[in-house]
């Protein structure tokens, strides 16, 4: 596609500064090949406005950092290239999570908040086993199964995108049940479906999931989210009929 | 002035700075962790191919143990890494892979029976043993005589850095998110933590510690073109450097990799290659065996980015509107390969290239890649020039890497540091002549310091932009102190460097926000970036000769005779300076295990020590002394190296092929 003339249009808002308000701030761009966002938001910021705040790290869609909202759908703004956008572009933060300032959110405190609550790590029997000794044996395609789930970089476009979330703020989301989803598959977790039960099995878990599935629509590694999520589900369900 | 107080402050968020976190608090002391970004999101997690440990599973890997990782590291290395710490090194990466094993992450497993690989272009069947099925899987890397590179398909860091921050997270440890060390408290002989300031709200306050770590990563941000995130920009480097006491060691070893995507430079990981893929030219030829006949496409980084600079400069490049690239061929492999085992590769060519590398070749040319320079410590990863500062992973110069890192070193130097150097952190803290009374009124002074700076720097009325400062020094960079070095490059890239840092002098910041302000982030960031800038220029300047990734065209010999010693730079306290100051740390080749020699890939000359036969011959006495003895006795006697490690870590390492006595 040969070169044209783009329009940003960016919600700006600083909370932490007293007087600021929202607006929808616009910047003209000359696009060239092969430019993604990330090359067009440090562009503006260079060239145009050295205050507008947004986040970066690895440029390469591996780090979930710079999710954020592209004409109204969460996706990462590393590997949105501008070519495949309209000649208009609105850009907001991601909804949902703290505002930081502009395109900047703090998904790392949710995230860590939502770790705490669901127990995130791997539980075995053995608390210190013996490293010098080979390693407990693992099927390969458990591991890769396993893998598949672990494949989630918390970027937050599944909670951005979730009807419940916007609903009740407590609700655990997609990325919540990826991570039960991924410690259940994995046979050297020792926790059974009553002890995740007793993580999601409310209304701020599983059961507050209306299966709208935009989370599966917008999740850039393309996790299974709508099978495990369904799958979670019953299995919970019948955790909670055993309990009835 | 606000000051928290801890015993242990490890700056950043990595994997190297989180592991030693673990370690330090296991211990029973109070840790905090200051990080950019979320750990998360930490560079680690970019890692793709994996990380090397000698756990000997698979086929191609047999007959792997720590004797052959310990050589095919220091050959790497050009003989610049420090023998004691690869010894260290690679005893302890078998145990790094099993306990993240035991912490959760979904290390690929071998699968018994035959499967088919390409190996040198061609198919080959390999059959797996029966009794290996199921345990930790390894694949071919670059410089290397064994398949050693354990991996989770090809998004091993990320895999890691999440295990890993899971694990700090159960072991309740709190992490300063978007939290930024401005610069080290310290008396001139001991370091007591951080003045660091907050990104978002901009508060600036100290942390104070008995022991420091700087856990901060690499500088590749100083090139233009590179495979390093945003944040890799060295300042954790910059924070020793400024010191004026703590100094950084080889800085002038910047490797480059050979495969960055054209024009992007974001990485496509080794594990292309190790698995079966090529490089090929303007022609669709396979040059690399013609340069390199032992090892092909797979010699270390150094010797690969070097030939494909070299084969684009004798007219083989491939012409695009961006400038001449390479090809890098995978489709070799098939869909059924990269699929499940190069799946962020796939990722990468779909997004940013617009291309299936199951059917197109990728384009590549190397990109800055890693740092192996850093704040030099010694082998428990404490400074010997500033007590309770200690350094682990890339923004140490420990010295694993010497003048060029292997491939899949990086992320195993960052979890086995973590695990030693946490260890010493540990005793450090236990030892009670190490709890002095912290010296509140110092890290005042110290926050006055750097508060008056920053509110100089907003005030200031220059007119200089420090995002245009920037791309000015990478420009210089990648043109003057990258792959191929000469004197008169190198002198007028420290020209220009240098007038970059007299022009940062008169900044001007359009914004005066006192929070979140990324144009004064960059303004202060910059200053220290020109430092590390000059430090790399000026060290590549002196060093004449050509060792590891340090190539030299106006003297591309190896010169062990003058120049086998590490390079150690200060920077003087004078502001007015524009040079750093260099000293040299002698590598004494009487002590060591591995003599210099040829690596077995890359130039055959050079320019041999005196004292090298003479070791060469000492080895040979030692060796047939003790023929009747085993391996590790033998090694022992050439190199003694075990009572440097924790205690904790000098266990032996179970193999398929090395069963352990039950009671060890």
């Amino acid at each position: 596609m040969s070169q044209r003339q783009i329009t940003l249009k960016i919600l700006r808002y600083n909370p932490q500064e007293a007087g600021s308000e929202p607006r929808l701030q616009s910047y003209s761009l000359e696009t060239a090949e092969a430019m993604t966002l990330f090359i067009a938001l440090n562009e503006i910021r260079e060239h145009q406005d050295p205050t507008l705040q947004f986040d970066f790290v690895c440029r390469a869609g591996i780090c979930g950092s710079c999710a954020m909202m592209v004409n109204g759908r969460p996706r990462l703004a590393c590997r949105t290239l501008v070519a495949e956008l309209p000649d208009t572009v609105v850009l907001a933060p991601l909804p949902f999570f703290e505002l930081i300032g502009d395109l900047s959110v703090n998904t790392g405190k949710w995230m860590r908040g939502m770790s705490e609550r669901l127990h995130t790590w791997l539980h075995t029997m053995e608390e210190s086993p013996d490293i010098c000794r080979i390693e407990e044996r693992m099927e390969p395609e458990d591991a890769e199964a396993v893998y598949e789930m672990d494949r989630c970089i918390e970027c937050g476009c599944c909670v951005a995108a979730c009807g419940t979330a916007r609903m009740r703020q407590d609700f655990v989301g997609a990325v919540g049940f990826g991570k039960i989803a991924r410690f259940r598959l994995d046979p050297r977790d020792i926790r059974t479906d009553a002890d995740y039960y007793e993580l999601i099995g409310d209304d701020t878990g599983v059961f507050g999931c209306m299966s709208l599935l935009a989370c599966h629509d917008v999740c850039p590694k393309s996790l299974p989210l709508q099978n495990q999520i369904a799958f979670l589900r019953r299995k919970m369900a019948q955790v909670s009929i055993r309990r009835e | 002035m606000k000051i928290l107080m801890t015993d242990v402050l490890v700056i950043g968020g990595g994997l190297a700075g989180l592991r030693a976190a673990i370690g330090a608090k296991r211990r029973g002391h109070h840790v905090l962790v200051l990080s950019l970004v979320p750990p998360k999101r930490s560079h680690s997690a970019a890692a793709q191919g994996g990380m090397q440990a000698s756990l000997a599973n698979v086929i191609r890997g047999q007959g792997d143990c720590e004797d052959t990782h310990f050589e095919d590291t220091v050959r790497g290395s050009d003989w610049g890494a420090d023998q004691i710490v690869a010894r260290m090194f690679v005893n302890t990466a078998p145990k790094a892979v099993r306990e993240l094993a035991a912490w959760g992450t979904p290390w690929s497993r071998v699968r018994r029976g035959a499967h088919e690989v390409i190996i040198n272009a061609e198919k080959v069947t390999l059959t797996e043993r029966d009794e290996a099925h199921g345990l930790i899987a390894q694949r071919d890397f670059g410089g290397t005589k064994k398949w050693r590179t354990c991996h989770v398909s090809d998004g091993t860091g990320h895999a890691m850095m999440f295990t890993m921050s899971d694990q700090l997270i159960r072991h309740d440890i709190e992490v300063l998110e978007r939290t930024e060390a401005l610069a080290l408290i310290h008396d001139g002989e001991r370091c007591y933590g951080a003045v660091v300031r907050n990104l978002v709200s901009g508060e600036i306050f100290a942390c104070m510690a008995k022991a420091t770590m700087i856990a901060t990563g690499g500088a590749g941000r100083l090139y233009r073109v590179t495979t390093n995130a945003v944040i890799c920009e060295g300042m954790g480097h910059a924070l020793a450097l400024e010191t004026g006491i703590a100094p950084l060691g080889n800085m002038e070893a910047v490797q480059f990799h050979p495969t960055g995507i054209f024009p992007a430079g974001i990485l496509v990981t080794e594990g292309c290659r190790g698995d079966g893929g090529l490089l090929r030219d303007v022609d669709g030829h396979r040059f690399m065996p013609d340069y390199e006949p032992e090892k092909k496409d797979l010699a270390s980084r150094d010797v690969v980015s070097r030939r494909m600079e070299q084969h684009i400069r004798s007219g083989k490049g491939v012409p695009s509107r961006f400038g001449e690239h390479l090809w890098l061929d995978i489709t070799l492999l098939g869909a059924h390969h990269i699929g499940p085992k190069l799946r962020e590769v796939k990722e990468i060519c779909e997004t940013f290239l617009g291309i299936d590398p199951v059917h197109h070749w990728i384009p590549v040319r190397p990109a800055q890649h890693y740092t192996m320079g850093g704040v030099r410590t010694n082998h428990t990863g404490e400074s010997p020039w500033l007590k309770g500062l200690f350094a682990a992973g890339e923004a140490a110069c420990w010295d694993l890497h010497g003048f060029n890192r292997l491939g899949g070193n990086s992320v195993a130097e960052t979890v086995v540091a973590g695990m030693i150097v946490g260890e010493f952190i540990a005793d450090f803290c236990d030892n009670p002549a190490n709890t002095v009374a912290q010296p509140v009124k110092l890290a005042q002074e110290f926050i006055r310091r750097e508060k008056d700076k920053l509110e100089k720097l907003l005030n200031q009325p220059g007119k200089e932009n420090p995002f245009r400062l920037c791309t000015e020094m990478q420009e210089i960079m990648t043109r003057c102190v990258g792959i191929f070095r000469s004197a008169n490059g190198l002198q007028e890239g420290i020209c220009g460097l240098q007038r970059l840092l007299q022009r940062s002098r008169s900044l001007g910041i359009s914004g005066k926000s006192r929070g979140s302000n990324p144009e004064l982030v960059a303004a202060y960031r910059l200053r220290r970036m020109l430092k590390l800038a000059l430090t790399i220029a000026h060290g590549a300047l002196q060093r004449t000769e050509s060792r590891g990734a340090h190539f030299r065209e106006d003297f591309t010999r190896r010169d062990d005779r003058n120049w086998l010693k590490r390079t150690l730079a200060f920077w003087p306290s004078d502001p007015e300076t524009l040079l750093p100051r260099l000293e040299y740390e002698p590598i004494d080749i009487k002590a060591m295990e591995l003599p210099p020699g040829w690596r077995g890939y890359g130039a055959k000359d050079y320019i041999a020590h005196p004292d090298t036969t003479e070791r060469q011959f000492e080895i040979e006495q030692i060796k047939s002394q003790t023929e009747h003895c085993d391996r590790f006795a033998q090694q022992e006697a050439l190199m003694p190296y075990t009572a440097c490690l924790p205690e904790s870590l000098r266990g032996k390492n179970e193999r398929l092929d090395e069963p352990l006595e039950s009671a060890q």
